[in-house]
This record gives C-alpha cells, sequence and structure tokens, in this order.
C-alpha cells in the first residue's frame, strides 16, 4: 500500500468511514498530481465532506491511507494537518468574530505581508486590519480566510464552496487567483457545484457517489456531461424541463396581487422599493452583494420594520410587529443560512411542526397524530432523506435545505420568500427545489427567489427585479433574463452600454480559454487520462 | 434512488428499529436508570438492613432536591439559568409556614394555593427582567437571589412558623404498598399534571426551540421574550413547590436558602440537559437527584467523614458525567 509513484503530491486510498448506521465513505480515493487544481465533485451526502475533513485530520477515517509526497501520514488535527502543509478554507470562515483582523491572523500564525500580497490579488486591498470580524460582511471574510490561507503557502490548498455567496466581481478574482496556483508544485483541491467554475479552473475532476470514487475525469470541453453523469449515476430530466415549464406556466394577470411593496424604505440601505406578485407567479430578484437585498427581505419576513413605505397582502395592507405577523399573513421566509434557520439538536419532526404548532396557536396539547401525518406528507413532498433525522444537524447540507422549505410547505403556502434558497448545495437537490417552487406557483402560491447564481433566474423565474444601491432599477422578463442581462442590469448599466474589462462573460470566457490551454499542455506532456 | 424515499421518526420503522431509535435517544436516562439500580444493589450489600425506612427517608430527602432539578432543568432547557431558585424556595418556605402558624387545616389549603402563585410571581419578575433589562440571565438571577433571601429573612428572622398537618402527612409514609413512599407518588402526579401537558403543548416546543436556537425560533415566529419569561414563571411554580415540600417535611419556615442552587445546576449537568440548551428533559435529572442523595447515603453507611464526603461527592460529579460523555462520544463515532 506504501509503494507509490512520487509524482502524487497527495494520494488518499480506499478511505471508508461510517456513522452508526450512515455509510459515509466507502472506499473513496483520491489522487491529486502537483501543480493542478483538482475538482472534487458529488451530489449531497456524496461524502466530500467527510473526504475533506479526513484529509485535514477533523475526522479519523475507519479505514484506508493517506500520503503526502509518497509518504504515508496519519493526520490527528487540523493544526498537524497545517504544518504538514494541508490547508482548507471552509464553507464558514473560520474567524474569531470578536477578534480583530490582525489578531485573527495572529492566531493563526499567519504572516501579515503575504496576506496583505494576497489580499491585493483578491481584489480587497483596501480592508482595514484592524476592523472586528464580526462587523466585516460574509463575502470579505471569505476572502480574508482565502488570503490567509494562500499566505502561509500549503502545499495543498482546499476549497469547500469558496465561491457560494460571493458576488460575481469577486468570484472572478478569486478563480483568477485559484487559476493562477497551475503550473507550480503546489496544488488545490476545489469543491464547487458551479459547473462553470470547474470548468474554468480546474485540470480533472473526482467524481464522489454515495461515498465511492467513481470516475477522474480531465476537464475539457464537454466534460460536464459527464461528470454530471457520474455524479447522479444517470442522466437525470435536463434542467431545461424546468425551464419550459417555467415558459409554459399561465400567467396570471390582472387579478389582486399576492404581495405588493409600495415604496419600502429602511435607513439607508433601501430607497423607495415598490413590486407587486401575482398568485402564479416566481419573482426573481438580483442584486450584487449588500445592495438592501438582506433588508428588503427582513421587511417582507417581519424580522425588521420599515423606516417607510406599505405592504399588501391580497389587496390589503398589512404591518408586521414580528415574524410571527409575517407567518399568519402567509408571508414564510426560506433562509440561505441553514444555521439561522434549524433547530440543529431536535428532529426532522419538531423542526416541521414549530412554525405548524406557532402559526396557530391554542393552549391544548398538540394533536401528535395529526402532526405526523403532515410532517410525514412534507418529508415525503420533498424527498427527504430522514434516515438520520433524530438531530438535524446530522443530515446532509442539502436534505437540511430541504427540512427548512418542508416546515412551510406542510402548513400550505400562500407566498414564499426564498432568500438564496439553493446556496452551497448539489445539483439534484437544485432540481427538486425548482421544480417545487414551480409546483407552489402553479397552486398559486407566489413566490419571490433572490439567487446569487444568474443561471437559475431564467430557470425558474417568471420575472425578475434588479436592485442597486437600494433601488429597483430594472424589471426583466425571463425571456430576456440570461446571465448577461442581468449582470449588466446588477451592475446598473444601460443594456447597450459595453461591460468593464474585468467584468462578467469576458474574464470567465479569458480562465475558461487558459483553463483549456493548459489542459492542453496537460495531455502534450503524456499525463495518463483515468477514467472510471 | 430509494435513499431519496425518506421516513421520519418511527414512522414506517419495524417496531425493533423503533425501539432501537428509542434506546438511542434516551441513552443518557437509561445509563442513570442502569447506575441507579447498581447503586441500590451496592446500598443493600454494605447496610443489609437498608429497606422499606431507608426508601421511604430517600424519597422524602429526595422531593425538594427533584423539585429545584426540574425547575433548573425548565430554564436551562430553555437557554438560560436560574441562580436564584435556591432563595426562591426558601422565601416561599417561610411565607407557607409563617402564614399557616396557628391557622385551621382549610386555611392551610388556600396558603399553598397563594404560595405557588408567588412562585409563579416570582419566576414571572425573573424572567422579565431578564428580557426586559437585557442583562445576562446569570448576572440577574444572581442578584435577585440576594433579593429573594433578604426578603425571607424580613418576613421570618429566626427559623420558626408551623405548617397544617395535612402537609407533613402528604409526602410522609406510604401508599398502599409499603415500598411506594408518598413523596414519590407527589412527584409523578406533579410531574404528570405540570411537565407532560406543557411538554406537549406548543409552550414546550417553543421553549426548547428558543433553547436550541434562538434566531431560527423568532424566524419560525416564536415570540422569544414571552416564551422565555414563560420558562422562568414555570421554574418559579416548580421551586414553589419544592419551597412547600421543605414546609412539608420540616414542618417550619427556614430562612436562609439551603444548597439547592448549586445542587439542582449540578442534576441538570449529570441528567444529561445540555446547558446550552435545548436538548435533554427533566427526567435525567430527577434520576441524578435521587443518584446524588443515595451516594450522599452510602458514604453515612461507610462512615466516611461528612467534610470528606463532600469532597468525594464532587469528584464522583466529575466522573460519572466524564464516563457518560466517553460512552456517548464512542456511541456517535460507532
Amino acid at each position: 500500500m506504501t509503494l507509490i509513484t512520487t509524482d502524487l503530491l497527495l494520494e488518499a486510498t480506499g478511505i471508508s468511514k461510517t456513522y452508526g448506521a450512515v455509510v459515509a465513505l466507502r472506499s473513496a480515493s483520491l489522487a491529486v498530481r502537483p501543480g493542478e487544481v483538482h475538482a472534487l465533485m458529488g451530489a449531497n451526502g456524496a461524502g466530500k465532506s467527510t473526504l475533506l475533513k479526513i484529509l485535514t485530520g477533523a475526522v479519523r477515517p475507519d479505514e484506508g491511507t493517506i500520503t503526502v509526497r509518497g509518504r504515508q501520514r496519519t493526520v490527528h488535527s487540523p493544526a498537524e494537518a497545517r504544518r504538514g502543509g494541508i490547508v482548507s478554507v471552509y464553507q464558514e470562515p473560520a474567524l474569531i468574530p470578536d477578534l480583530d483582523i490582525r489578531s485573527n491572523l495572529r492566531l493563526t500564525e499567519t504572516p501579515v505581508e503575504p496576506f496583505r500580497h494576497w489580499l491585493g490579488e483578491l481584489g480587497m486591498e483596501d480592508l482595514d486590519l484592524s476592523s472586528m470580524a464580526r462587523r466585516v460582511p460574509l463575502a470579505s471574510l471569505r476572502i480574508i480566510d482565502l488570503a490567509r490561507a494562500l499566505a502561509i503557502e500549503p502545499d495543498v490548498l482546499m476549497l469547500d464552496e469558496i465561491t457560494a455567496a460571493l458576488p460575481a466581481n469577486l468570484t472572478e478574482r478569486v478563480l483568477e487567483v485559484v487559476g493562477r496556483q497551475r503550473g507550480g508544485d503546489r496544488s488545490v483541491i476545489f469543491i464547487s457545484h458551479r459547473m462553470i467554475e470547474i470548468a474554468a479552473v480546474c485540470d480533472r475532476a473526482t467524481v464522489l457517489r454515495e461515498g465511492k470514487t467513481v470516475g477522474v475525469v480531465d476537464v475539457t470541453q464537454g466534460s460536464e456531461e459527464r461528470i454530471v453523469e457520474l455524479m447522479l449515476g444517470q442522466i437525470v430530466e435536463d434542467m431545461a424541463a424546468i425551464a419550459e415549464r417555467t415558459a409554459g406556466s399561465p400567467k396570471a394577470s390582472g387579478s389582486t396581487p399576492r404581495l405588493t411593496a409600495r415604496g419600502l424604505s429602511s435607513g439607508t440601505k433601501l430607497h423607495d422599493v415598490s413590486f407587486d406578485i401575482q398568485p402564479g407567479e416566481v419573482l426573481g430578484v438580483v442584486a450584487l452583494e449588500g445592495q438592501g437585498q438582506d433588508e428588503l427581505f427582513d421587511i417582507l419576513a417581519g424580522s425588521e420594520r420599515p423606516a417607510g413605505g406599505e405592504l399588501l397582502v391580497d389587496g390589503s395592507p398589512v404591518s408586521f410587529r414580528h415574524p410571527a405577523d409575517a407567518i399568519r399573513a402567509g408571508l414564510v421566509y426560506v433562509a440561505a443560512d441553514r444555521a439561522e434557520a434549524l433547530l440543529m439538536q431536535r428532529s426532522v419532526r419538531e423542526n416541521i411542526a414549530l412554525p405548524l404548532t406557532t402559526r396557530i396557536r391554542h393552549w391544548g396539547l398538540i394533536d401528535l397524530a395529526a402532526e405526523g401525518h403532515t410532517v410525514q406528507a412534507a418529508v415525503a413532498r420533498l424527498q427527504i432523506d430522514a434516515r438520520a433525522g433524530g438531530e438535524v444537524r446530522r443530515l446532509s447540507g442539502g436534505d437540511q435545505q430541504k427540512v427548512t422549505i418542508a416546515r412551510w410547505v406542510a402548513g400550505g403556502v400562500h407566498t414564499m420568500l426564498c432568500f438564496d434558497p439553493t446556496r452551497g448545495i448539489d445539483i439534484r437537490t437544485k432540481q427538486q427545489i425548482y421544480l417545487l417552487l414551480r409546483d407552489l406557483a402553479e397552486a398559486g402560491a407566489a413566490v419571490l427567489l433572490y439567487t446569487s447564481e444568474l443561471k437559475e433566474v431564467q430557470l425558474v423565474c417568471d420575472r425578475a427585479i434588479v436592485i442597486f444601491g437600494g433601488r429597483v432599477v430594472a424589471e426583466i422578463g425571463v425571456a430576456d433574463a440570461d446571465e448577461p442581462a442581468l449582470l449588466r442590469a446588477a451592475y446598473n448599466l444601460r443594456v447597450d452600454a459595453p461591460m468593464p474589462e474585468d467584468v462578467a462573460g469576458e474574464a470567465v470566457a479569458g480562465v475558461v480559454a487558459a483553463a483549456q490551454e493548459s489542459t492542453n499542455a496537460g495531455a502534450e506532456r503524456g499525463l495518463p487520462v483515468s477514467d472510471g | 434512488m430509494s435513499a431519496l424515499s425518506g421516513t421520519v421518526d418511527t414512522a414506517r420503522a419495524r417496531p425493533a428499529d423503533a425501539l432501537a431509535a428509542w434506546t438511542r435517544r434516551n441513552a443518557w436516562d437509561l445509563g442513570l436508570v442502569g447506575f441507579l439500580v447498581g447503586l441500590l444493589v451496592f446500598t443493600k450489600l454494605i447496610q443489609p438492613s437498608y429497606g422499606v425506612p431507608g426508601v421511604q427517608g430517600l424519597a422524602i430527602s429526595v422531593l425538594p432536591l427533584a423539585l429545584a432539578a426540574v425547575a433548573q432543568a425548565i430554564v436551562v432547557l430553555s437557554g438560560g439559568i436560574d441562580l436564584s431558585l435556591g432563595s426562591m424556595m426558601a422565601l416561599v418556605n417561610v411565607v407557607a409556614a409563617t402564614q399557616m402558624q396557628g391557622q385551621s387545616e382549610e386555611f392551610g389549603v388556600a396558603v399553598v394555593l397563594g404560595a405557588l402563585l408567588l412562585g409563579l410571581a416570582l419566576g414571572a419578575v425573573n424572567g422579565s427582567l431578564i428580557v426586559l433589562t437585557r442583562v445576562p440571565d446569570i448576572v440577574v438571577t444572581l442578584a435577585m437571589s440576594f433579593v429573594w433571601a433578604g426578603f425571607a429573612l424580613l418576613v421570618l428572622p429566626t427559623p420558626g412558623g408551623g405548617s397544617a398537618k395535612w402537609l407533613p402527612e402528604l409526602v410522609t409514609g406510604s401508599l398502599g404498598n409499603e415500598w411506594i413512599p408518598k413523596a414519590a407518588v407527589v412527584l409523578i402526579i406533579v410531574i404528570a399534571l405540570i411537565w407532560i401537558p406543557v411538554r406537549r403543548s406548543w409552550l414546550g416546543l417553543s421553549l426548547y426551540a428558543i433553547g436550541s436556537n434562538r434566531l431560527a425560533a423568532f424566524r419560525s415566529g416564536v415570540s422569544v421574550g414571552r416564551t422565555r419569561i414563560l420558562a422562568y414563571t414555570l421554574m418559579g411554580l416548580f421551586a414553589a413547590l419544592g419551597g412547600l415540600s421543605l414546609t412539608a417535611s420540616t414542618g417550619i419556615g427556614i430562612p436562609v436558602p439551603g444548597p439547592y442552587t448549586l445542587l439542582s445546576v449540578a442534576a441538570v449537568v449529570l441528567g444529561g440537559v445540555s446547558l446550552a440548551g435545548g436538548r435533554g428533559s427533566v427526567f435525567g435529572p430527577i434520576l441524578a437527584v435521587i443518584i446524588l442523595q443515595l451516594i450522599r447515603t452510602d458514604m453515612t453507611f461507610l462512615d466516611v467523614d461528612t467534610n470528606l464526603a463532600t469532597v468525594l461527592q464532587g469528584l464522583i460529579l466529575i466522573g460519572l458525567e466524564l464516563i457518560g460523555s466517553l460512552v456517548q462520544i464512542r456511541a456517535s463515532r460507532a
């Protein structure tokens, strides 16, 4: 087992790990060459996170060996892995909120100068190192986390969904920097659900399915199909089917809007925002990071009160003092951050039942049998794998997200406010969520959908509004809502204006071209092409 | 893919699976039951005469502690803590004792009801102060522990007062079988009448919800402030029951708070309730109280010096907690 060709930087073979009855990994393997960006792909619960945790020493495998530069390693802790040159950037920024950035750096013994350099590369040179981590927006924290990891020059850098929830401009900077890691003797393991990013920066992709490595694919033009096929184990119905349904759904018009916002404002963040949603409509909200969309959703969900403007539900004015008021008026909120929405230590059942019981408050005993049926129906409808449902934190990310939606579906949906509901979840779950949103709309509900993935807009929305600087700057019909158009509008550019060079399509296209060049170069060097 | 067809909890599962799941969920409590049985056997071995009187004594001495542990468990489950519990019990105890002294048996009933209302009020005051001032619960309740203790001394400067005759009779002796102490029956009735209905209502669910994740509970439409106040109010009710049980077992009022505050926290921890809130039940802490009390008794049988016994009790608490955590970690890894 220890006889391994030395041209691999990191190799994991026969890794298995079980948690109770749940098998997270069964003989997974991963081989990373020096100087490559290696994608780790897989649907929800395929075992990506577990494999990552094993490589960084956060979890110990039941079986399997890990070798770094040909030498077998047993890693006991993330700190040890770090000393061994393996560093990971997780989905949740690992910064202490109550310390300033400089102290956070000192805590991890990160040299400041290289950190500054990488911050600059990532487009955040103006960061004040004495600002408290808790006051820095999430997207910036991720960039800081990444710069910190880059600064200690690890042999293997693992990026888990680093681009999820990043605005488009930062995503491009990140992809550029990741792309530049290629060719040296260091490697990057890259996890992302966005196929275009994989195509842009990755050389090869290892695909996991149900805890097994099912294939290693060279990333070239057209390899996306192959990757998706491997991930899903079967070719699923095309996403286009959803878009077809969107296009084919009858458009309600003339009836009373489910929800009307008139001149909503909130502090300096939101100014005079007006829109309405008809029953049966999915209205997209498109915005760059921090353009007031958070405040808008907080107001609609009853978490915050607007400074001005009015809200009408089914034509009659409402005002919310508490989320309970919004819920009773039929406005329910699906958050991107599952940790903000779920009772992680409680069961699937209690999580789904909580808003049910608070919606209709009565002093009697809860009718457990009826509640059980409702919960069961919601679980079945969303196809939640609830075998580990005794505690929600044991479910996979996608299943957790489904629980946050199921709790509202269980009580019947009038208006659903979805704030980036597919952030960081796999393609299969995404598909299920899109289909569900269309189903809900067809049944007469109204859906407001903010998404950081512009592709989703044309797929599921009937219409989209674009928010910039706290104002609605554009309304775009589904037919025109392609990615470049939305991005232009999100930057508040006129449709006919040329895009700035470093923005959007061209940049991605450039990186893609570079990726293909280097892949071709790799092929010319005669590296073996393996395929599961 | 079959993996995607979901099932929730025990629904549609085979009975054996349901039993296994139930065992896993209640592993901590079952462990405590096992330990308690072992401890009883040990007690019988070192003191062969241990029998009906021993069990009776145990039940009576455990009653105030068990009620205190339930009270503390309720606030801890909701993500809080109350350090004024002992003082609250003392205050209710002396108020009941002074009011009942020299009065008729019937008037005693009114005093008991009044004492329960007093408990509810004291708890509501604690909860409201925490929610309205936004001062951390640990600070507010520590301060209130002096306030309630002070009031207790104002009501009754030295131990004294009395009790209606029926009150001690309610908790001493046995019911039917001599092995069933009345104190245990009272405890079971109180839990069945108060805690179980609450647990099954929206309040119980909200209580666990705010202990588990305040933001998620808020977003789900739970009124966090109101639920916190209700949790403390409920705690006040159990504290009052604890105070009355002191009046019942001593027959008088004692204005100095007993060791109940810290013992209740110890029992909550040993009873498998997460101090971070949201996880556990009130049954674990009750078992823990019985275990702590029985260890104390065994020390007396073994003729261990009282002061040394206190030291050992602390060490045993850490030891039990350690073993329990290790078993849990192993179970979650297996």
